[in-house]
């Protein structure tokens, strides 16, 4: 496997701050099962804050998606893959920013499948495919990016906007 | 992962026990109901109203369960939850199965 100058030290990342020197909210490592634990932290703190149900649901699968999609294709099922967390509640909806030392997206993008239909016949249904999908539909401003040996993909989710208490 | 199945006239009811079918489970829901639905000659209704919610990955695994089933067969679902439902309006395959409001509305259902 070619060795990345910017990871030689076996992929962790701990000496390379990623926003500006604040420490990420969660780290977590490219499980599923770890994956599940991180939604049920993010979900819980952003119940606190006055999200609705119904937003709840929209982060959860949004971040689920992509945390899934790292696990499954960055780091390839290697457990030992690290996966940081930030996020901001603000006016202008949550932002979340999620970075990981895995293998970069195909051609350096995300792979967009707008064009998915489902058919009406059941054989041409495809089993796959609809994460995606499902992080365009509803998340805003989605930017992907290598920096410095890392996928970096950032996005901002219009909730929190209702009557929640504060900001 | 907890699938329990009910045989109640022409219906093969499926109760799925568990609060998520996700990336972590997918695979074993896609072998339990493999198990559960084989001989299936009609309707299989998959009651999911215990599910709160469901991903990419579990959407995957219960269109393969739809697939898997045998020749007549057809897979049906019932009481979605409301996290559940837009994740199959999202991706549009509420268009793909028929969707009961409830279990019991689905045993009636004689028109398929």
């Amino acid at each position: 496997m070619p060795v990345d100058p910017m990871t030689r030290d076996g992929g962790t990342v701990s000496s390379q701050p990623m926003v500006r020197g604040l420490a990420p909210a969660l780290i977590l490592r490219a499980d599923l099962m770890a994956v599940r634990d991180a939604l049920g932290t993010v979900v819980g703190d952003l119940g606190e804050q006055g999200l609705t149900v119904e937003e709840l649901g929209s982060v959860e699968l949004v971040l689920a998606e992509v945390l899934n999609n790292i696990v499954e294709h960055a780091y390839l099922g290697d457990a030992s893959g690290e996966i940081q967390l930030w996020w901001t509640l603000g006016r202008s909806g949550l932002h979340v920013r999620i970075a990981d030392a895995g293998r970069a997206m195909p051609d350096g993008k995300i792979p967009l499948t707008l064009e998915r239909r489902a058919s009406d016949h059941a054989a041409m249904v495809p089993e796959g495919g609809f994460g995606w999908f499902l992080i365009v539909g509803l998340a805003h401003n989605i930017v992907y990016r290598r920096e410095r040996g890392m996928n970096v993909l950032t996005f901002r989710m219009v909730v929190g906007g209702g009557d929640s208490p504060g900001d | 992962m907890k699938l329990n199945a009910e045989m109640t006239q022409d219906v093969l009811l499926i109760h799925v026990d568990e609060p998520r079918i996700d990336a972590a489970v997918a695979i074993r829901f896609k072998d339990r109901m493999r198990d559960l639905t084989d001989g299936a000659t009609g309707r299989v209704v998959l009651n999911l109203a215990g599910v709160e919610f469901i991903d990419s990955s579990g959407l995957g695994a219960i269109v393969t369960a739809m697939k898997q089933l045998p020749d007549g067969a057809v897979l049906e679902l019932a009481d979605l939850m409301p996290n559940v439902d837009r994740v199959f309006r999202l991706t549009r395959m509420d268009s793909v199965f028929t969707i009961h409001d409830t279990a019991a509305e689905a045993k009636r259902d004689h028109a398929c």
